[in-house]
């Protein structure tokens, strides 16, 4: 469980960047109460931090005006929200049915062989983390998995090394 | 053959821009609506058209937006929602939409927002779709600055304001009243009905939700009317209708086809058969949470009543299909596991009954089964039935279960018999 330290506002509005609260700003207006906006914080704190610490829970809690732990559950129920800190890039391997019928364990075997890394496990350079993620849409062009904005198809093992060569360089 | 929802769209694969949807006859049925007729004319006129809702349960849209209060005392501001979560296994048409073509929704909401009184709406989008995003936020712009978004579209008294939710997702976000709650910037536990959405929705306030394709059929209906589009669907439905393949066929993939194609024309003459060597052992006929149709279906025409008298749904219209290389036990265990995980945990049946079944297929697949162990899943597809809980979530996940429990029944036991997979 996490615990979150009780300050007062001017240190959340210390802790988040300018370019953070401009962005949280960006959204105000598109909702019509402020703690309507937990969702669109959270994913901009995690856009330039890459992930969501305690302190960040807490700062997005002071700024906007909410309790710490009603914004914990609301980031630890979202798949797209990370808790805990992840690699520069994150995998998003597509394990449900028609990935998993078109071979998405070889995928996430190969990855293991090749990165060393299971699902929730980051590589010791920091550079990758793989998780599973549900359906992503791609079924007819399984298997298929994302490499942070960018859908990758029909993928066999060959076709997977080429692409994490390719990112490399 | 006439396919308004795709017709328009580029070869390669490149979204329309406004000039292009413009020059192909796009926002001359919002011309035509704001210009002539009232909210009521076009509600009247979608629903004479008989469009089902596309997401998945098939109500009629006319008469869903006629729900929302329109008294001057009513609650306001009233909203739309577009349902762009699509997290349904093995789902993907709305994302051929918002990628081909996405000035057609985005008519199609201001055309649905005008027929029902709403000053407010929203797309929500499910997080991972990156392109349609980049997509939606141009053709937003573009049409804001066109005068078809805001205040005064078209130079008429009828003002929109329209904004994208992307989401972080989880499956439960699609349901209509966990969207609603996601959409608040809340955990995505769906609400008890009633109140319903279009009384009480979004903050408290009349909203209307509404699959992506539900919306992209509108414009089509409001230009050439009600007549015309139910002249398209071969059966009792009207309409045209996004059919999706995906599995060991020759070519999966997406075609707009009249409503009521047979299953056997999708399968063989779209996505082009089986691929050498398998055969085809079953198919789920809209998603992963309806139930198993048989190579003795094929045909059947697909619309919403004849699927439904075949013991299945037609849900998204995008077809899983099953071969006989593929373990259906191992199939329905990749599901269950997919329904447990994303199951919100709000009522019993569900929370507790969903890990469950997926600890008794485990056992199965894994030769640790007992012939017991099938009546348990039975009695689990029971009380995760339709009525037993608060979302359709669970029991939309026993509809393979139970399907494969009967169809496949010779498959189950043969895992308990042997100990073992014998598709390993
Ligand atoms: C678990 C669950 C997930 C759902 N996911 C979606 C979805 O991703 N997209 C969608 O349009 N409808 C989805 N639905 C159906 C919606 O609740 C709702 O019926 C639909 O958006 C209404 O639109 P329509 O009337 O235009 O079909 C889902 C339902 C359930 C129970
Ligand atoms: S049926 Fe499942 S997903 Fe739906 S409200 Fe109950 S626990 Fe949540
Ligand atoms: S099942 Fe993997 S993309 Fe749909």
């Amino acid at each position: 469980m996490a615990e979150f330290i009780a300050r007062d506002r001017n240190w959340a509005l210390d802790y988040l960047t300018d370019a953070e609260r401009d962005e949280i700003e960006a959204e105000a207006a598109c909702y019509p109460r402020r703690d309507s906006l937990a969702i669109e914080a959270l994913r901009v704190v995690q856009n330039h931090r890459g992930w969501v610490s305690d302190d960040s829970v807490a700062a997005i809690a002071d700024y906007l005006g909410m309790g710490a732990a009603q914004v914990d559950a609301v980031a630890t129920f979202y798949n797209l929200i990370f808790r805990e800190p992840v690699g520069k890039k994150v995998i998003l391997l597509c394990n449900s049915v028609v990935c998993w019928m078109q071979g998405c364990e070889r995928l996430r075997a190969h990855i293991g062989e090749r990165l060393g890394i299971d699902y929730g496990e980051t590589t010791g350079d920091g550079e990758y983390t793989l998780l599973p993620i549900t359906c992503l849409g791609d079924c007819d062009h399984a298997p298929a998995l994302m490499i942070g904005d960018d859908h990758h198809h029909d993928l066999d093992t060959k076709e997977l090394d080429r692409i994490l060569a390719t990112r490399e360089d | 053959m006439e396919r308004p929802l795709t017709g328009l769209m580029r070869g390669d694969g490149v979204a329309l821009s406004l000039t292009e949807y413009r020059d192909g006859g796009g926002y001359s049925a919002l011309e035509k609506a704001l210009k002539s007729w009232s909210g009521e004319d076009v509600i009247e006129e979608v629903k004479a058209s008989n469009l089902r809702g596309r997401g998945g349960a098939g109500f009629p849209a006319g008469l869903k937006w006629s729900f929302v209060p329109r008294t001057d005392k009513a609650p306001r501001p009233r909203y739309l929602v577009a349902n762009a979560d699509e997290m349904e296994p093995g789902a993907f048409k709305d994302r051929l939409l918002l990628e081909g073509n996405p000035h057609l929704l985005l008519e199609g909401m201001i055309l649905s927002a005008y027929a029902m009184g709403a000053e407010v709406a929203y797309i929500f989008l499910r997080g991972e779709y990156v392109e349609p995003r980049r997509r939606l936020r141009r053709a937003i712009d573009e049409a804001s600055a066109a005068g078809l978004l805001g205040r005064n579209i078209l130079g008429t008294d009828f003002s929109l304001d329209l904004y994208l939710h992307i989401s972080a997702g989880r499956y439960i976000c699609g349901e209509e009243t966990g969207l609603l709650n996601a959409l608040e910037g809340k955990r995505a536990t769906p609400r008890s009905k009633p109140p319903f959405p279009q009384v009480s929705g979004a903050w408290g306030k009349p909203t209307v939700v509404n699959n992506v394709e539900t919306l992209c059929n509108v414009p089509g209906i409001v230009r050439h009317g009600a007549e015309w589009y139910r002249g398209l669907g071969l059966a009792e439905d009207s309409g045209t209708k996004l059919f999706g393949v995906s599995g060991r066929v020759r070519q999966p993939g997406a075609w707009e086809l009249p409503m009521g194609t047979t299953l056997r024309n999708i399968l063989e003459k779209h996505a082009g058969g089986m691929c050498d060597g398998y055969h085809l052992k079953g198919v789920l006929p809209g998603g992963g949470s309806t139930d198993f149709l048989l190579p003795e279906h094929l045909d059947m025409a697909m619309d919403y009543d004849t699927v439904g008298k075949a013991g299945s749904r037609l849900g998204t219209g995008t077809l899983i299909v099953l071969d006989d290389k593929t373990c259906p036990v191992g199939m329905v265990l990749n599901l269950e596991r997919f329904f447990a995980q994303e199951s919100c945990g709000w009522c019993t049946p569900c929370r507790d009954g969903l890990p469950w079944t997926r600890q008794l297929l485990e056992d199965i697949e894994d030769g640790r089964g007992s012939l017991e162990d099938l009546s348990t899943l039975e009695d689990h597809t029971a009380f995760m039935g339709p009525g037993k809980t608060v979302c359709a979530l669970a029991p939309g996940a026993m509809e393979p279960l139970q399907s494969a429990l009967k169809f496949y029944r010779e498959d189950f036991e043969q895992h308990i018999r042997e100990g073992r997979c014998p598709y390993d």
